[in-house]
């Protein structure tokens, strides 16, 4: 059940500097309010939670719902502290859960 | 022979069957009471104050399967004050709710973008709340063509 990510993170940048952090996961976002051709309602598959930790703190978290477009599609800033690992994770409906991790460089 | 109660109750019966079923699967839709039970179960009774943050929609949306939008909060982003959360919320999709951020000092910059659906034309609102407990919210009216959610799959 892997979903594909897409992680935008400038791979270097100055100490204190304001990254700006782009993340796309492929996840088709069922919202749960519309039925099947013969009337049966379609149970919801979504994305429920979203967190980025940068070096295992974490520096931002999402809650999302129904009404997040399929993909979704989210983008914010964080200071450049120290080199090292943001660890990205979304978590959702029936036990979905992807983690993807980006490297950056702070001189 | 002439009674025409079975039929009528097999009627009635088949009638309401469908009404029931009709009503069931009916998505529902939010209001903007409870738009505002929503808003107030994310950041309790607080006041919100218009100002500070910028939501950005574009008036004119063709598909509202796909709405890009940005929200923006004036704010120097320090321990002492920085966004705690930021919310946004509409008036006629089935739920109120569409998505929280949650933010921190180390955020740096206030401002996040994402994608969301809109089912019909109606007023967004994005709110956020300051590490000293105040709110502030805008809102946009969006007009929309093709709305979202509710129509069947291909």
């Amino acid at each position: 059940m892997a979903a594909r990510t897409l992680i935008n993170v400038p791979p270097k940048a100055k100490r204190g500097e304001i990254i700006q952090i782009k993340t796309l996961i492929s996840h088709i976002m069922e919202n749960g309010f519309r039925s099947d051709n013969i009337g049966k309602p379609i149970p919801r598959d979504i994305i429920t939670a979203f967190t980025c930790a940068y070096n295992g703190e974490k520096i931002f978290e999402a809650t999302l719902y129904p009404a997040i477009s399929a993909n979704p599609f989210i983008t914010f800033h964080t200071v450049a502290t120290e080199s090292g690992m943001l660890a990205f994770q979304w978590t959702g409906d029936n036990g979905f859960s992807q983690e993807a991790t980006a490297k950056i460089t702070v001189e | 022979m002439t009674d025409p109660t079975p039929r009528m109750n097999t009627t009635r019966r088949a009638f309401l069957t469908v009404t029931g079923a009709a009503l069931v699967v009916r998505p529902a839709k939010a209001t903007p009471a409870s738009m505002a039970a929503a808003i107030r179960q994310a950041i309790g009774e607080t006041h919100v104050k218009p100002g500070r943050i910028k939501l950005n929609v574009p008036p004119l949306v063709e598909n509202g399967n796909v709405v890009a939008v940005s929200v923006s909060v004036e704010s120097p982003m320090t321990e002492k004050d920085y966004v705690k959360t930021i919310h946004i919320f509409t008036e006629k999709n089935p739920q109120p709710n569409v998505i929280s951020f949650r933010l921190n000092a180390r955020s740096g910059k206030a401002e996040v973008q994402t994608r969301i659906r809109l089912a019909d034309t109606q007023t967004v609102v994005a709110i956020c709340e300051m590490s000293d407990g105040s709110c502030w919210s805008d809102k946009v009216d969006v007009i929309l063509t093709l709305s979202a959610c509710l129509e069947d799959p291909i």
